[in-house]
């Protein structure tokens, strides 16, 4: 039994830690440029996709690497091609528009890389349990978990104690009032996108070692993300953090009572925090309202 | 004659001319006749005017309110499934039937509708979604009840006895169609009612300026709350109607790919326009049908017909030739 909930505490851990990365993601694009970006999942593909094509090449780490920076390459060329006409316009134009873009890039990853899942090929190492009565925890879920908390605290870090970090903290509190002191908002949106891109490519090659690559790899996460966000209340990046392993969790010990609820239980946790607390956990009051 | 049509004109709606309502009841009166000739079928002319109604029930909330659902497909499908269950366990009937679909897609939507009526924007839209994937997952990992992934069959339209006549709907392409046009026809004159009420001026008055319409006293979150209430419930009714057509409900119809299909159809046709999400509906489901007859690559065709009508299209097609007149 202990195992058991050890088990699936690993993982919730785990489930949790790409919740937050691609919560994290769409959180940044939300908080500044009110945009809600439906491809968000299939920049996750291709970031998992652009790794099983690079490895061979550049090696595992090669690949870990530059994929994400790639992911975020084509996001620039989104952002500045297409998602920045729509910026003054009506949310639904956001919506749609990115809605399509999904639709346009699942299609394209299937095209190029077929509709069959393929494997994501890891370093021996990595495969590893770490001992043999934990046999379910390998080095590369130890690995995953890392790289992910490094991601954050790097993030965090980067909007803390940067000059550009504290431009998009303002920017998302008041953009009007950022751009009058003169700080170029076209770019730090397209900016702001990338890293959002970055870190769904990042979550992208992690979730390929986990589970494979398909086309449409990203679309389980990318409901569970928007909860986080809602959960954690928007416009607060650290609300997302927690809402993302809050529900991970949540899902990963309903699994250990109850496996058919674990999906069910994410939308209770929504529906009770929009009953009790709509702002969401750490959510501003007034923002979005 | 001529004074009884200048009192119909006269009591119109703005915007809306007579011989254009006569022009459009006239094709759809029609549709049996001239689709097949036109090498579509009956039943895809069934399935516009379902989606239409759909889309315009929709546009209630979008156009005329100006609040963004982008989570409308759970009504649909709720209502849907509604019907399909009633029909499967419950009665043989097909007015019980949709009179539960309109019950279980409007309740769902209302009691959803009350607690995000605060919220406004794109994270209005983000709450729609959300709470929408709730069903399409209960309806998916509940197999003994729904189907599950296969949707739920076993079940179809009855015969309606009205009195000593039968009408039998369970047969026939064509009078199943008619039947939709009545229903269809009848939904959307309460909801041209709807609109053109006192309740319906204060709708357009919160789309306009939501913060002047709270100046005059207008409770605008009880305002916005009943809108999309409604809304949920016209768009149920179409959920209804469509496991009806189908004689079939699939977790597809509670998806978010077909809220966003409602969506671009009403931004195709013109959202702010009364008869657009209508005339969206019947090009995007036509597209669709032939685009996925061509094409394995469908889903790129749809992202890009998505993609060149926010850039290049964003008012839709009556919504333009509105401006040119205006």
């Amino acid at each position: 039994m202990t195992q058991v909930i050890l088990f699936n505490v690993t993982n919730g851990l785990i489930i949790g830690a790409f919740y937050v990365l691609m919560a994290l993601g769409l959180s940044l694009i939300l908080n500044l440029s009110n945009v809600i970006n439906f491809a968000h999942g299939n920049f996750l593909a291709l970031g998992g996709y652009l790794a099983y094509t690079l490895s061979p090449t550049l090696g595992y780490w090669g690949a870990l690497l530059i994929s994400p920076l790639l992911t975020a390459l084509i996001g620039v060329v989104v952002e500045r091609t297409m998602i920045r006409r729509i910026y003054n316009r009506d949310p639904v134009y956001s919506l749609l528009l990115t809605f399509g873009l999904a639709f346009v890039i699942q299609d394209a990853s299937r095209y190029i890389w077929g509709p069959n899942g393929l494997p994501m090929g890891l370093p021996a190492m990595l495969g590893q349990p770490i001992t043999e009565n934990l046999f379910f925890i390998t080095w590369y879920r130890i690995f995953m978990v890392s790289i992910v908390i490094v991601t954050v605290v790097g993030l965090f870090a980067f909007l803390r104690y940067t000059r550009v970090g504290l431009r998009i903290r303002a920017g998302t509190l008041d953009l009007e009032t950022v751009a009058t002191l003169g700080v170029n908002v076209r770019n730090l949106r397209t900016f702001n996108f990338a890293v959002g891109c970055l870190l769904a490519g990042l979550s992208g090659v992690l979730a390929a070692g986990q589970i494979g690559l398909n086309p449409n790899m990203g679309d389980d996460l990318l409901m569970p993300s928007f909860i986080a966000i809602i959960v954690g209340g928007a416009g607060s990046l650290i609300g997302t953090l927690f809402g993302g392993l809050l529900i991970g969790m949540a899902a990963a010990l309903t699994t250990v009572v109850y496996p058919a609820a674990s999906e069910a239980v994410i939308y209770g946790i929504l529906m009770l925090v929009l009953l009790i607390r709509p702002r969401g956990l750490l959510g501003e009051e007034g923002m979005f309202s | 004659m001529s004074t009884a049509l200048a009192a119909i004109k006269g009591r119109l709606p703005e915007g809306q001319d007579l011989w254009t309502l006569i022009g459009i009841w006239a094709l759809l009166l029609t549709v049996p006749f001239w689709l097949p000739m036109l090498g579509g079928y009956t039943a895809l002319a069934s399935k516009v005017l379902v989606f239409g109604l759909a889309a315009m029930g929709l546009n209630m909330l979008l156009g005329f309110t100006g609040v963004l659902s982008f989570g409308h497909a759970a009504y649909f499908g709720l209502g849907a499934y509604g019907a399909g269950l009633t029909l499967r366990y419950l009665v043989h009937s097909t007015p019980l039937a949709m009179i539960a679909g309109v019950l279980f897609g409007g309740l769902a939507g209302t009691l959803f509708g009350m607690l995000i009526a605060r919220r406004r924007g794109v994270y209005f839209a983000m709450c729609t979604i959300a709470f929408g994937q709730l069903w399409y997952y209960l309806a998916y990992s509940w197999n003994d009840f729904t189907g599950g992934f296969d949707g739920l069959r076993d079940f179809h339209r009855e015969p309606i006895g009205i009195g000593p006549l039968t009408l039998d709907i369970s047969q026939g392409e064509t009078r199943f169609y008619f039947f939709t046009l009545a229903i269809f026809a009848a939904a959307i004159g309460l909801m041209g009612l709807l609109l053109r009420s006192p309740f319906g001026r204060t709708l357009l008055a919160i789309r306009e300026n939501e913060r002047r319409a709270r100046f005059l006293g207008i409770p605008v979150e009880r305002h916005i709350w009943m809108s999309f209430s409604i809304s949920c419930f016209f768009t149920a009714l179409a959920g209804a109607l469509y496991a009806l057509l189908n004689n079939f409900a699939d977790p597809l119809t509670l998806h978010y790919s077909l809220s966003g299909y409602f969506v671009v159809m009403t931004v195709i046709g013109g959202m702010r326009t009364f008869w657009g999400p209508l005339l969206g509906a019947a090009l995007f489901v036509m597209l669709q049908d032939y685009i996925s007859s061509m094409t394995v690559n469908w889903m790129s065709f749809i992202g890009v017909i998505f993609i060149l009508v926010v850039l290049f299209f964003p008012r839709g097609l009556l919504g333009m030739k509105r401006r040119a007149t205006a």
